[in-house]
């Protein structure tokens, strides 16, 4: 069971983004987000390092090498952006200003803590970049992640065996295979065509209710 | 009257001490004073410590400066490099390099804090987790906070697109980043950019980062 691929996963997430949000990409799956927002909706989004109003990537040739994102990609701004510096662009986050920030996530636990900062020892020096300033201040934090690892073990658990980013952040849950409110435990709400409640509740490692109205989830025609 | 123009990059970087603490502007590559960083490392202040968000890559001016055995500390958010940076973790596993891992946000407030005489603050960022270890953490509100103390430079490198002799100063896009809060913390602020305008040229409405706050300017040309 593959489900979704990286791309269906970002345009699911891209349906459910409300007109007007301040939405904050976090580095990896979420900057795949921005060309799947409906059309007709004006959503601002920002990248930490001072972006408000990010655009797509640049056509090749194009690129302003001074002009990126978290990722250290080259991106464009759309008409209305504006740039701050680090100390302004990180009030946005702690302070509740974004609306939604979309986090890459290695581990989500049932009550929401969110790790994904640090595996166990690549021996690499630890980084943690924004990673814990984004995390908190939302009230709505939105996890990207793959069901389960490459060896098909759970990533949602009862608690995260990862260090922590911050304790009850994750309020909603988009992976491959299904989206999971965080609401008194994980409350599915969609499930990929071609699995049942019972096969995905043994690939997660923490108990799922299934929602009265859960409905398969919705890929681009 | 007042004037901070250097007439060179040697010029800017002199009377450095041994054991600096160093703040230096950028994300990645962008808004990084490389050129600055080079005269560090012809300058010799060795002992150092310094403040930034990454830790350089590849075969950049911080990576010789790590190599060099110039740097004792580093205060960073994110010591990671796509390009790799071999040197740096050597040293750290070594034991020969200190790492302070500070939360990019809490890395900003701490030098703002330090710029404005602001002997701490609570914020929620890192609370309940590994980075909060050792310090204290207390509930306002009914939510967990981390005490953090400020940051302040002896030294801040910066990286800026114009400025004027009186060190008025505007930035390029995203490499805006670390560059005013830095420049306002920085003891002794040295400000690389590609262009001096005559004084009067900026607007003042446009201007990002006061004059004030800076010691001196070269002009570079890029």
């Amino acid at each position: 069971m593959t489900g979704l691929s990286r791309e269906q996963i970002t345009w699911r997430v891209a349906q459910d983004l409300p007109d007007g949000a301040y939405v904050n990409l976090g580095i990896g799956l979420p900057t795949l987000v921005p060309p799947f927002v409906p059309s007709g909706r004006e959503i601002v989004f920002q990248s930490e390092n001072g972006l408000l109003g990010v655009g797509p990537a640049p056509a090749p040739g194009a690129e302003d090498p001074q002009l990126i994102n978290a990722g250290k990609q080259p991106v464009t701004l759309l008409p209305g952006a504006s740039i701050s510096s680090h100390s302004d662009s990180f009030l946005m986050m702690p302070g509740g200003h974004i609306d939604i920030p979309l986090l890459g996530a290695y581990q989500v636990s049932e009550r929401g803590d969110l790790a994904n900062w640090m595996t166990e020892g690549d021996g690499k020096p630890p980084g943690v970049g924004g990673a814990m300033d984004l995390a908190v201040g939302a009230k709505q934090v939105w996890a990207l992640m793959e069901h389960t690892t490459r060896k098909g073990e759970p990533r949602i658990l009862e608690r995260c065996t990862y260090e922590l980013t911050a304790p009850r952040c994750v309020t909603r849950i988009y992976t491959n295979l299904a989206m999971i409110e965080v609401r008194d435990g994980l409350l599915v709400r969609e499930i990929v065509e071609g699995l049942d409640f019972a096969a995905l509740q043994t690939l997660t490692g923490a108990a799922i209710r299934l929602a009265p109205d859960c409905r398969p989830m919705r890929t681009a025609a | 009257m007042i004037d901070k123009r250097v007439a060179d990059i040697e010029a800017a970087i002199s009377g450095i001490a041994d054991g600096s603490t160093v703040l230096i502007s950028g994300f990645g590559d962008v808004g990084t004073p490389f050129e600055l960083l080079g005269a560090l490392l012809e300058q010799g202040a060795r002992e150092l410590e310094i403040v930034l968000n990454n830790a350089g890559g590849g075969d950049d001016a911080i990576v010789k400066l790590l190599a060099a055995g110039r740097i004792r500390k580093v205060v960073c958010s994110f010591p990671r490099s796509s390009l790799g940076n071999p040197v740096f973790d050597r040293l750290y596993a070594e034991g020969k390099l200190e790492l302070e891992l500070v939360p990019q946000g809490t890395l900003a407030e701490r030098i703002r804090a330090g710029s404005a005489g602001i002997a701490g603050f609570y914020t929620p960022t890192s609370a309940g987790t590994r980075l909060a270890e050792g310090k204290e953490q207390r509930e306002f509100d009914g939510r967990l906070h981390v005490l953090e103390r400020p940051i302040v430079g002896d030294v801040a490198l910066v990286k800026a697109l114009k400025a004027d002799r009186w060190g008025n100063l505007v930035y390029h896009r995203a490499a805006r980043n670390f560059g005013p809060v830095m420049a306002a913390c920085g003891r002794l602020t040295i400000v690389q950019v590609k262009e001096i305008v005559e004084l009067g040229a900026l607007d003042p409405e446009q201007v990002v980062t006061p004059g004030i706050f800076v010691d001196r300017v070269v002009e570079l040309g890029l």
